[in-house]
């Protein structure tokens, strides 16, 4: 019989190999429902894991769907480090997108390229607007943080709708509901011509860059840390769980407002009420599959954003179903949330099951 | 010849870092007193939750009343008459003392019933326990009656206690001698588990001593001196202490009338404490759990900042509102009682937890010079004796005896001018405490002023210069330790002391 027991200390070995055991037995249960549905399972392990990587412009389109995750999940990461749980950096992320278009719908004949460096910054705040009343409701009522990032989701998609529905619904856009498409002057740059991969990436890296610094470099962030991992020994040391509240939700909400703002002002090009596809909620998983680190970070992006490529190319050329990439998203999620057991526990062998009634001998 | 009420033969448990029982072997009498003498880390609470059904050895056999059994689990225990009160206790934080109880009993009892029993239990055994309050609002000391009024509620033929005295005041552990004595004389059998040499010899038939997961030696306690019971428990005589004489300095920290409502609904104001503390000496405050020393260490420590202006200074300084960070820069340094989550952090490493209350290699820009840190980690280790798997080892894989070093040796390396403790020995071996109290002596001699809050009165005597004593939010005056006893200090502790005289000085 085996026990499962807890090792004196945290195995390193296991908190690096638990993501990629996960992936391993997502990737065998991939096979198995591919098989069930009666799919060539070779082939669908293909779209998800061979075709988004085949040509530079599959790569491309990959970093398209990895930097707002990426970015998003970085300061999700600074939040639930901190013991704070903004779950609506969704709302955050379209927030960022409506002051982004904001800014960008100002662009007249006479605009330079700087105003890109305005829509981003516009959108940064946007978001932080949205995460900052979370942080002031916790702060001044105790309102709980879980609760209200999420509602917020849902008020900002209203809000959004409201702006594209009405004010700012393109006075010649056949009645669909949508903004004007911005001038040209408000592209996002791309890296190079023919792909749309932008310079989000390099926001991107240097947002990990910056975020690994400020997680395990500065005072501070190793105060918003303890704040997270045991309050008492913060209050203790004197860190103030105000400071951290506002940091941590200022921080998430500035990234997510910023992903917003370079998928409006990128990709899209305007501002649509489809502009939400579920990143601020992918990023949580991808936050966590990357350990919240930084770097753990970059890979589960770029992950998750193979799951979403793969999950169309599925759809379009095998005829599966979409919901392939939510299936994956979460058996990803399961499977690592199992894994991490053997990170703070082990098994060992305790000898033969006790079955045995009452024998006085036993080994 | 009487039949055994419990014989273990052979026991042994190993644990992943250690083998924490290793061929026990022990043998209880009906109505016997039996010691089970023992450092911390020794294996007496393991080897007692192995008797009561909580953890399952390795090797061995558990005879009861003479017939083999196999303890699965403690519910078995208590069908079987064995009650445990443990030294950590097993309580639901959100729930009633009463409703705690009334989990481990037949269902058919009702809540009300229990409650009225668990009034009547306290009453004939002094143990002043309010039923009807959540456990999350209970004291340590308070939460360890509640264990105790439940184990008595089974009337059980066999009870184990788990270093039970050390929340109680003297007059309390007299009349908690008396019930056992009590319980005795109706053939109960108590383990009776501790490292206090002096109460294991008053009360005690039999004593089994273990050191390192094994019996050294088995003894009748009441023919034993201090000295042999000590060698038998660590293998040496515990180092003695050098008391200097005391060279008072300048008032260090002067605390004035200091009234606090209590924060939580159960918690204890603090009524009218005042308290003047010198460079040089140290300031034992002794009491009963719960009885206004928490609020007063969040009060003093800056974690509690609401003390009225001019309530608390710091060589007359006012610091009444400052948080602990301006405090510390001050020079007023707290180890708190909770070594795991607030004097330092579990999960993180013996470096990172220095960075708490020390900013030596913080630069002034909120840089971290990593080497730095490690450095001083090292240093701390090196210099405390800490046994550590280094400085990158987290905080949680130390034992009790070596973290509290580590916590006491960075706040005594940080050169305090004011240091204040709260219970620095709980739980800590025989040897580690003897450290502490070495270095607390050595910070005096060297012009530090020292509070120590405690409910060891052995340990306060043995280290201070002055006591007072906390009963109900409020502070007696104080008193020069070698001028008062501990039958004057235990009554004290019950709110009984002079008064009038009280109010000119404390």
């Amino acid at each position: 019989m085996f026990k499962l027991e807890a090792r004196p200390q945290p195995s390193r070995v296991m908190s690096y190999a638990s993501p990629l055991i996960a992936l391993a037995i997502t990737i065998l249960i991939g096979v198995g429902i591919f098989l069930w549905l009666g799919k060539d399972p070779i082939k669908g392990l293909e779209m998800f894991f061979v075709e988004p990587l085949k040509s530079a412009q599959a790569i491309s389109e990959l970093t398209v769907k990895a930097v707002p995750l990426l970015l998003i999940a970085l300061g999700l990461a600074v939040c639930f480090r901190s013991n704070i749980w903004n779950i609506g950096a969704e709302g955050q992320y379209l927030l960022g997108a409506v002051a982004g278009s904001w800014v960008a719908m100002q662009a007249g004949p006479g605009t330079g390229r700087w105003i890109v460096a305005l829509i981003l910054l516009g959108g940064a705040l946007g978001g932080m607007v949205w995460s900052g009343l979370v942080a002031f409701l916790k702060d001044r009522f105790n309102a709980n943080e879980i609760l209200v990032s999420l509602m917020l989701v849902y008020v900002g998609q209203q809000f959004l709708d409201y702006l594209v529905f009405g004010p700012w619904k393109d006075p010649n856009g056949y009645n669909f509901p949508q903004t004007i498409t911005f001038l040209s002057v408000t592209k996002i740059p791309r890296l190079m011509d023919g792909y749309r991969a932008n310079i989000g990436v390099l926001i991107a890296i240097l947002a990990v860059a910056a975020l690994w610094t400020f997680l395990f470099r500065t005072y501070r962030g190793f105060q918003l840390q303890v704040g997270g991992l045991a309050p008492a020994a913060a209050r203790y040391a004197g860190f103030s769980s105000r400071v951290a509240l506002w940091t941590a939700l200022l921080v998430s909400g500035a990234m997510a407002g910023l992903a917003g703002a370079l998928e409006v002002a990128g990709p899209m090009g305007q501002l649509t009420p489809y502009l939400s596809v579920g990143y601020g909620f992918a990023a949580i998983i991808v936050a966590f599959v990357g350990r919240l680190h930084p770097v753990g970070i970059v890979f589960s992006s770029l992950l998750m954003s193979l799951f979403y490529i793969g999950g169309e190319l599925a759809q379009s050329r095998l005829g599966l179903p979409k919901a392939m990439t939510s299936v994956f998203q979460g058996l990803l999620l399961f499977t690592l949330l199992g894994c991490d057991t053997w990170i703070h526990n082990r098994l060992r062998w305790i000898g033969k099951p006790r079955t045995a009634p009452r024998r006085s001998e036993e080994a | 010849m009487t039949e055994l009420r419990l014989e273990l033969t052979g026991i042994s448990k190993q644990y992943p870092a250690v083998k924490a029982n290793d061929g026990v072997s022990l043998r209880v009498k009906p109505g016997q007193i039996h010691a089970v003498l023992g450092e911390n880390g020794a294996g007496k609470s393991t080897l007692m939750k192995i008797i009561y059904g909580a953890v399952r050895p390795d090797e061995g056999e558990i005879r009861w009343n003479g017939k083999p059994v196999k303890i699965r689990n403690p519910h078995e225990a208590r069908a079987l008459g064995i009650s445990m009160v443990f030294q950590h206790f097993s309580l639901f934080d959100t729930l009633t003392a009463a409703e705690n109880v009334w989990l481990g009993l037949d269902k058919s009892i009702s809540l009300a019933k229990v409650t009225q029993r668990i009034r009547e239990v306290a009453q004939e055994f002094g143990l002043d326990v309010d039923p009807l309050r959540p456990v999350h609002s209970l004291s340590v000391g308070e939460r360890q009656r509640v264990e105790i009024v439940r184990a008595l509620l089974a009337k059980p033929q066999l009870l184990i206690l788990d270093e039970p005295t050390s929340v109680l005041t003297p007059q309390a552990v007299d009349k908690l001698f008396i019930t056992l004595n009590k319980l005795s004389d109706q053939g109960c059998s108590i383990l009776y588990i501790s490292h206090k040499l002096d109460e294991i010899r008053t009360l005690c038939h039999h004593c089994t001593v273990l050191r390192g997961g094994k019996v050294t030696g088995e003894v009748d306690p009441t023919q034993e001196t201090n000295a042999s019971l000590s060698r038998l428990m660590i293998g040496a005589e515990p180092p003695e202490l050098k008391h200097r004489e005391a060279h008072l300095g300048e008032v260090a920290l002067a605390v004035k009338g200091l009234t606090l409502p209590k924060q939580d609904p159960y918690g204890t104001s603090l009524a009218g404490i005042s308290l003047e503390l010198r460079a040089g000496e140290i300031l034992g405050i002794a009491g009963v759990s719960g009885n206004g020393q928490n609020e007063l260490m969040a009060a003093l420590s800056g974690e509690d900042r609401r003390s009225p202006k001019g309530s608390i200074e710091l060589f007359g300084r006012d610091i009444s509102h400052d948080g602990p960070d301006p405090r510390r820069k001050q020079g007023l340094h707290f180890v708190p009682e909770e070594r795991l989550g607030r004097g330092a952090v579990p999960m993180l490493s013996l470096a990172q937890n220095t960075l708490l209350t020390r900013h030596e290699s913080v630069s002034r820009t909120g840089w971290i010079h990593k080497s730095e840190v490690v450095k001083l980690a090292e240093n701390l280790i090196q210099r405390f004796h800490v046994a550590a798997g280094g400085p990158h080892a987290a905080a949680r894989s130390l034992s009790g005896g070596n973290l509290q070093k580590y916590i006491v040796g960075r706040e005594v390396d940080a050169a305090p001018r004011i240091l204040i403790l709260s219970q620095p020995t709980w739980g800590v071996d025989v040897g580690a405490a003897a450290t502490i109290r070495a270095e607390l002596l050595e910070l005096r001699d060297a012009g530090c002023a020292v509070l120590v809050v405690s409910e060891e009165l052995d340990e306060l005597f043995e280290i201070s210069d002055r006591l007072v004593v906390m009963a109900q939010g409020q502070m007696s005056p104080s008193i020069p330790a070698h001028e008062t006893t501990v039958e004057q200090i235990g009554e004290w502790m019950s709110g009984l002391w002079p008064r009038e005289a009280g109010h000119v000085q404390a």
